[in-house]
């Protein structure tokens, strides 16, 4: 019977948990059932179906929530008894999520408010401290499924304001903007009469101080981009920018003046907007993504330190000193370089080295910061503080230091250079022209030239087309940083891809039968027997042999680090090591396999492979046509093989790669002339990510952390890439006609300034004539590509 | 004096009070997030509904 769970839409098996009528998958599903339930707060289940997460059981990562100092600093504010904090809970996703934050104050009588903000998947709660301390807090969000991430970042974190001030200038341009045109418009047809002619001043002197903080509050950063330009010796885009605000306002506040003219006010203040207009448009980001991080979102804020007493205390990071005893209980973190005192276990290190094997470790061995412990918890000594561990090291090497987008020059920068000194050139040279046959318009000409030519259209065209590609990037499950990297895809021409958690997905394997076969009976024992352990490897064995079925065990006995055992009847299973089950065989150190053997009688292993993401032979044979590919991969070389199978044999494969290596393999080749793009997922590929021209990160759950890059992949999409690649290169040849376009309305406009006809209401016209058909253009074409994309 | 004058300084400082109410709004937060209220506003009936049967007092 196919039934999903209530709660989180999970299929409930065969042994739902029946509650009030309803199915759920598990008692944790039920649990938040009961709790929405007596509260009145089933409507949680009406805006979205199937909304819940099954709650997370383990609440001792919130111990350090009790640390005054820690509680200080996640805390907004507090004054004793009201406390404010703001938790970035990732499982926030549609509106039913909004409104059962939004009712906390139901859950619990110390909440006195919360409020949900959705594109940053935060909420804001207010809560009362003498009736609910910050711990309880999280624990009751995890309790319903919404668990709060709190790593070191939040430790150190600024509280900062966020960035206002683009909307403050196009509100000040388009308010300008507006009244500038509805007071230049009586004056447009010249008609002499002598209601204008009276009110005249008085208008263009209104428009005047409407002008005045567009040019020198909302146009300010084309001026300082410009002069920041000048003096490095580049003519960026904002050069002719400034010079034709510049010399709109000049010439238009000496037009009335002197009683010229109207001046060109309204095309200035239109300018000014329709150029934020386009900064805003480009500047989209994903709030609830974040392309900055390091290893301090990845570590916990605090850990537990045992005194020579004997007692535990809970200590933020920083304040681990050498020789620290730290207690690190089962899927939590090492926070620093140290010394195993006591208890053993394996430690999963792929996120640091890309090693898909979590390694044993016993007493006495040095343990790395960044890996995770599975199994019971240790007792460590720290042999550094945490600013000195390795891991943490990594992230001084220099290339963090650098922003990638410094040395980049965009397609329209870089166009910018010739248009400038062009423009510059027939002004100069209209100008001489006049001066011989009519000195007194050559001043006109000169300016008119340069205003007509601010390239208004042409400056519009890279923001709304990359603006809107990013939008169409980021609907299909690739978020990228800002609207340059677009613009760095289309160049790329080298592609180096790590191994593990990028191309094969983290945690599920292909899973192959070495040996004599298993009748049903014995298979349905063992995954009985299975069924007990908790071991990674024994529940992926486990899915794959539930089918069978099971029969009731007699016993189950666990022998830690070597096997488990199951007996039924008078059959008794052995899985475990080679020793253990007593395998005569060698094993093979490369490979991970799983032995089993039957009443003392060695019958066989399953051994586990990588198992590749979907689509990804398909992406790599599409890729090879066009761009250079490798593998580096800091894993083992047992999947050489197999992978030499399933890549184009111009693959180049790399194993045992240490992250230095990785960092330098990119930097050799970028100096060699090539652009490459690194497509990785762990802290291993951080440094590479970085190195890159455009560093990828695939992620299974984007709301999870990913290492610092450029952007940000969703797994399930990685088959799109080469799709994307090629959107990126079209969405710059859309620029390039698009430049065209506008050159078009720029000879038009030309025209009229060079034979010393411009008047303000062709000025006007053409202006927001020219940007608008380029907006409309590259939104029509760049929708075409994204089309194509689904 | 001519009542254009008037008109004009009237319609100009009408446009300023709103340029300010949008400043405000602003500054207030209130374009941070441009989405979640457009979700919780439709919340309110089921609200209100809700709290016919339950014996808690919401301050209105």
């Amino acid at each position: 019977m196919e039934q999903a769970c209530f709660h989180c839409g999970t299929n409930c098996d065969n042994d739902p948990v029946i509650f009030d009528e309803k199915y759920f998958c598990c008692q944790g599903c039920r649990t938040v059932y009961e709790i929405f339930a007596e509260n009145d707060l089933t409507s949680y289940y009406e805006f979205e179906k199937n909304a819940g997460k099954t709650p997370k059981s383990d609440y001792t990562t919130y111990a350090p929530l009790d640390n005054p100092s820690i509680q200080e600093k996640l805390l907004e504010f507090d004054n004793g008894t009201t406390a404010v904090v703001n938790f970035y809970i990732p499982h926030i996703h549609c509106s039913s999520c909004i409104w059962i934050l939004e009712n906390l104050n139901r859950l619990s009588r110390g909440i006195t408010a919360s409020q949900v903000n959705f594109p940053k998947k935060s909420v804001r709660i207010t809560f009362n401290k003498n009736e609910l301390d910050l711990k309880s807090l999280a624990i009751l969000l995890t309790s319903i499924g919404y668990e709060p991430y709190i790593s070191l970042e939040d430790y150190e974190k600024p509280q900062r304001d966020p960035e206002r001030s683009i909307i403050y200038k196009l509100g000040v341009a388009g308010f300008a903007f507006g009244n500038v045109m509805l007071l230049s418009f009586p004056e447009y047809f010249e008609i002499d009469e002598f209601w204008l002619n009276h009110y005249k001043p008085f208008f263009r002197y209104i428009m005047f101080a409407m002008s005045l903080p567009v040019v020198f509050y909302a146009a300010s950063d084309y001026f300082i981009s410009a002069w920041k330009g000048i003096r490095s010796r580049i003519l960026n885009i904002d050069v002719p920018i400034a010079l034709g605000i510049l010399v709109l306002f000049i010439r238009s506040l000496a037009e009335i003046i002197f009683d010229l003219g109207q001046g060109f006010f309204d095309s200035l203040t239109g300018l000014v907007f329709f150029l934020l207009l386009g900064r805003f448009f480009q500047q989209k980001t994903y709030n609830f993504l974040s392309f900055e991080r390091d290893f301090r979102s990845y570590f916990p804020i605090g850990v537990t330190r045992i005194l020579n007493d004997g007692t535990e205390e809970q200590v933020q990071l920083y304040d681990i000193k050498e020789r620290d005893r730290l207690l690190i209980r089962n899927a939590e973190l090492i926070p620093v370089d140290s010394i195993l005192i006591k208890g053993g276990g394996k430690i999963d290190y792929s996120f640091v080295t890309g090693e898909s094997e979590a390694v044993r470790v016993e007493s006495g061995e040095k343990l790395m910061a960044g890996g995770k412990q599975t199994g019971r918890a240790l007792e460590i000594e720290a042999l550094k503080s945490v600013s000195q561990s390795y891991l943490v090291q990594l992230w001084g090497n220099e290339i963090f230091e650098k922003e990638k987008e410094e040395g980049f020059q965009g397609i329209t920068d870089r166009i910018s250079k010739y248009f400038t000194i062009v423009i510059i050139g027939i002004a100069i040279f209209a100008a001489g022209f006049w001066l011989m046959i009519d000195p007194g318009k050559a001043l006109n000409v000169f300016t008119a030239i340069l205003i007509i030519a601010c390239p208004c259209a042409l400056a519009l065209s890279a923001p709304f087309t990359l603006g809107n590609m990013l939008r169409i990037f980021g609907r299909s499950g690739f978020y990228l940083k800002n609207a340059q990297v677009i613009e760095r895809l289309a160049k790329i021409n080298s592609i180096v891809f790590d191994k593990t958690g990028t191309i094969t997905s983290g945690d599920k394997n292909d899973i192959l039968w070495e040996g004599n076969d298993l009748s049903a009976e014995e298979k349905q024992l063992l995954s009985a027997t299975l069924r007990n352990s908790n071991h990674p490897l024994s529940r992926q064995l486990y899915d794959m042999l539930s089918e069978y079925g099971i029969r009731p065990l007699d016993s189950f006995t666990e022998h830690t680090g070597l096997g488990i055992e199951g007996r039924s009847g008078d059959q008794e299973v052995k899985v475990g090591s080679g020793n253990f089950v007593g395998s005569s065989q060698v094993t093979s150190a490369l490979k991970t396999s799983v032995h089993i053997g039957i009443n003392n009688h060695y019958k066989g292993k399953y051994t586990f492979f990588n198992r590749y993401r979907s689509g990804v032979a398909a992406l790599f044979r599409s890729l090879s046509r066009n761009y250079e590919l490798a593998v580096l991969s800091g894993d083992n070389a047992s999947e050489r093989e197999n992978l030499s199978k399933l890549l184009p044999s111009k693959t180049k494969l790399f194993f045992d790669q240490s992250p230095d290596e990785k960092l330098n393999y990119i930097k050799f080749h970028q100096q060699e002339g090539a652009d490459v793009m690194m497509v990785g997922d762990g802290l291993n590929d951080a440094g590479a990510l970085r190195q890159s021209n455009v560093g990828v990160a695939i992620s299974e759950n984007v709301n999870v952390f990913s290492p610092a890059c450029d952007a940000i992949l969703d797994a399930t999409k990685l088959d799109n890439l080469g799709a994307y690649l090629k959107a990126s290169k079209k969405a710059v040849n859309i620029i390039k006609i698009s430049f065209l376009l506008s050159f078009l309305y720029n000879a038009v406009g030309l025209y009229f300034a060079v034979t010393g006809k411009l008047s303000p209401v062709i000025a006007a016209i053409l202006m927001p004539l020219s940007s608008v058909s380029v907006v409309i253009f590259t939104n029509l074409t760049t929708n075409l590509i994204g089309r194509k994309l689904k | 004096m001519s009542v254009i004058y008037i008109l004009i300084t009237v319609s100009l400082v009408v446009a300023i009070v709103f340029f300010v109410a949008f400043v405000t709004a602003v500054k207030s937060g209130q374009y941070d997030d441009s989405y979640t209220p457009s979700v919780r506003m439709l919340f309110e009936d089921e609200l209100v509904d809700e709290e016919k049967n339950s014996d808690q007092t919401n301050n209105k």
